[in-house]
């Protein structure tokens, strides 16, 4: 299990590089002449990641999301946009879903942070999980970690779960595939199946 | 993003002794490194608000109190927002996504920068950003900008929608600085950017928010919130409406229209406001007064259907309350 877990992040890891990831705009470079502050040294920091205590060493300017993927090596939170605008970053701080792109590491130490390696009870995959395998609720899988953690916090916070009030409050997560259909699907089956085992 | 320093006070006074020159304060951080990201900010040091304890929310007969570091998501949530100011609810619900929902605070919404793409591309000249640049927005890409109120210099428009419904509640911004409090209404709180279309409110650099007031009344008890736009969710407004009435067997008493997305600040229609005082709660007054909604619009070139959008808008807000 272990082995495949490891395989299949270096998969996703090498398929990122050949996917056209959504972004805005092109990357540019930061002008030369404007003069920057003298970069601070990095701190040393502590943070709750899926029950565990990280430390690390971050600049002021580290998000949480590059701090994650570049130096904790969980790559699963995606980066898509970097601006907001597409949930791929979607982690819970505290139970509350966030997005990793916009929120500095510094600023969420001694908080509880979960990410997408965190959902997971061991082999026991989440149920939003185990329902967008069952829906086929992906195509390229770049988005689905982002909506699979939208998802979570979704059901926990208590909504209807008609087709509607699904795709309004799923509307911070945004698939380039349109794999849209089987993602409210998705997310309307652990819902109603949640409400019938009477688990809210 | 380049370098900065992070400043992590625990009280008010020290959060306002540390602002200096370059430096700027960080609420939830969802406009501000978007700014950053973009080379549009480049502060030296952030200056961090969320020890402040100003997050709190509050409701008496007397009104509504909101911390300035409250988080959209749970004023939205607020059962007292959702009984007594409905429009605020709806305004907020309608913004952004859940996630920048539950980390954008109240007080930072109502400082959100323009989203003139002019503006928040560094490769452009602005005259938000750099005095006497130019403004390339004037006859280029102005779908999303200005009907009323811009000047040769500049035709950006406010892009937040909860500063429309706090319009149309008469809220008040309370904010404090050096040298004290001080209490603005939220109709003197935005400026129209004249010749100076950098200077968007009235908040000075070292002053902070606190907190939003609102008065309790009939009218914010039924007051709603429309918003258009290009898709049906996670879009800034084409235009919207917040309206509120006060209706008394059928006639109306009291009236308060605002239009968001037409205007650098949150347009309070006062002709349509006096159409449908003393009239009749129906679809007829409610249709005069929306025609008078956008009274004295100078549309840019390519936004010159919002003109009649925001009187549907004005329309079918109206609509939503009787
Ligand atoms: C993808 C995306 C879509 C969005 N769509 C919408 C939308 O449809 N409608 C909408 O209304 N908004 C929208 N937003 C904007 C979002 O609502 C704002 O970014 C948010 O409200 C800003 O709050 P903040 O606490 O994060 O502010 P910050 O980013 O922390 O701060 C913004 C500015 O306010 C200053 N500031 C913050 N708090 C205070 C204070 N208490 N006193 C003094 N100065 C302060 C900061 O110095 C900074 O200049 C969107 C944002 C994103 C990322
Ligand atoms: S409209 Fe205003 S913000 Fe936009 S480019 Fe012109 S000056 Fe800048
Ligand atoms: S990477 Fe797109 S929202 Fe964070
Ligand atoms: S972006 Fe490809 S599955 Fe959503």
């Amino acid at each position: 299990m272990a082995t495949f877990a490891l395989t299949r992040r270096a998969l996703i890891a090498g398929a990122a590089l050949v996917i056209a990831i959504p972004r805005l705009r092109a990357p540019r470079a930061a002008p030369a002449a404007t003069p920057a502050a003298a970069t601070p040294a990095p701190s040393l920091i502590s943070l709750q990641i899926n029950g565990h205590e990280r430390r690390l060493a971050v600049e002021p300017r580290t998000t949480l999301l590059d701090a994650l993927r570049e130096q904790l090596d969980l790559t699963g939170t995606k980066k898509g946009c970097d601006r907001g605008a597409c949930g791929a970053c979607t982690v819970h701080v505290d139970g509350r879903r966030v997005n990793a792109c916009l929120t500095l590491a510094m600023r969420v130490q001694g908080r509880a942070i979960t990410t997408i390696e965190g959902l997971a009870q061991g082999d026991d995959l989440h149920p939003v999980q185990a329902a967008f395998i069952r829906h086929d609720a992906f195509q390229c899988g770049y988005c689905t970690p982002g909506q699979i953690m939208s998802a979570a916090a979704f059901l926990a916070e208590g909504h209807d779960a008609d087709p509607a009030t699904i795709r309004e409050w799923m509307s911070g997560n945004i698939c380039r595939c349109g794999a849209y259909p089987h993602i409210v699907d998705a997310v309307r089956d652990v819902a109603i199946s949640r409400a019938a085992n009477g688990a809210g | 993003m380049q370098a900065f320093d992070l400043i992590r006070p625990t009280d008010l006074p020290a959060a306002i002794a540390a602002m200096g020159k370059g430096r700027r304060f960080i609420a939830g951080g969802t406009d501000l490194l978007q700014l950053m990201k973009e080379n549009i900010e480049t502060p030296s040091a952030l200056i961090d608000l969320d020890a402040l304890a100003l997050d709190g929310i509050g409701a008496d007969g007397g009104g509504l109190m909101l911390g300035a570091l409250a988080r959209m998501a749970d004023v939205a949530a607020h059962p007292a927002v959702r009984a007594e100011y409905p429009a605020i609810s709806q305004a907020l619900l309608s913004a952004a996504s859940p996630q920048v929902r539950n980390m954008g605070t109240v007080g930072g919404n109502l400082l959100q920068r323009t989203r003139c793409v002019y503006f928040r591309d560094a490769a452009f000249p602005c005259n938000k950003r750099t005095p006497g640049a130019g403004c390339p927005a004037i006859a280029g890409q102005n779908r999303m900008l200005a009907i009323l109120g811009g000047s040769a210099d500049c035709i950006a428009t406010h892009p937040s929608d909860l500063p429309v419904a706090l319009a149309a509640l008469e809220a008040t911004v309370v904010m404090q600085g050096p040298n004290g409090t001080r209490r603005v209404p939220i109709s003197d709180f935005y400026l129209l950017p004249g010749t100076t279309p950098g200077q968007e409110t009235v908040l000075a650099p070292d002053e902070i928010i606190t907190m939003i007031e609102v008065p309790a009344s009939a009218w914010a008890r039924r007051s709603a919130y429309v918003k258009l736009r290009d898709r049906a969710s996670f879009e800034f407004a084409l235009v919207a409406a917040a309206v509120a009435l006060d209706v008394r067997d059928g006639t109306i008493a009291a009236a308060r229209v605002a239009l968001g997305g037409v205007a650098a600040k949150p347009w309070r229609a006062m002709a349509a406001e006096a159409a449908l005082v003393g009239q009749k709660a129906d679809g007829a007054t409610f249709a005069q007064a929306a025609a008078l909604a956008t009274e004295g619009a100078r549309p840019a070139g390519r936004n010159g259907f919002k003109v009649r959008l925001a009187q549907r808008a004005v329309a079918r807000a109206l609509g939503a309350l009787v």
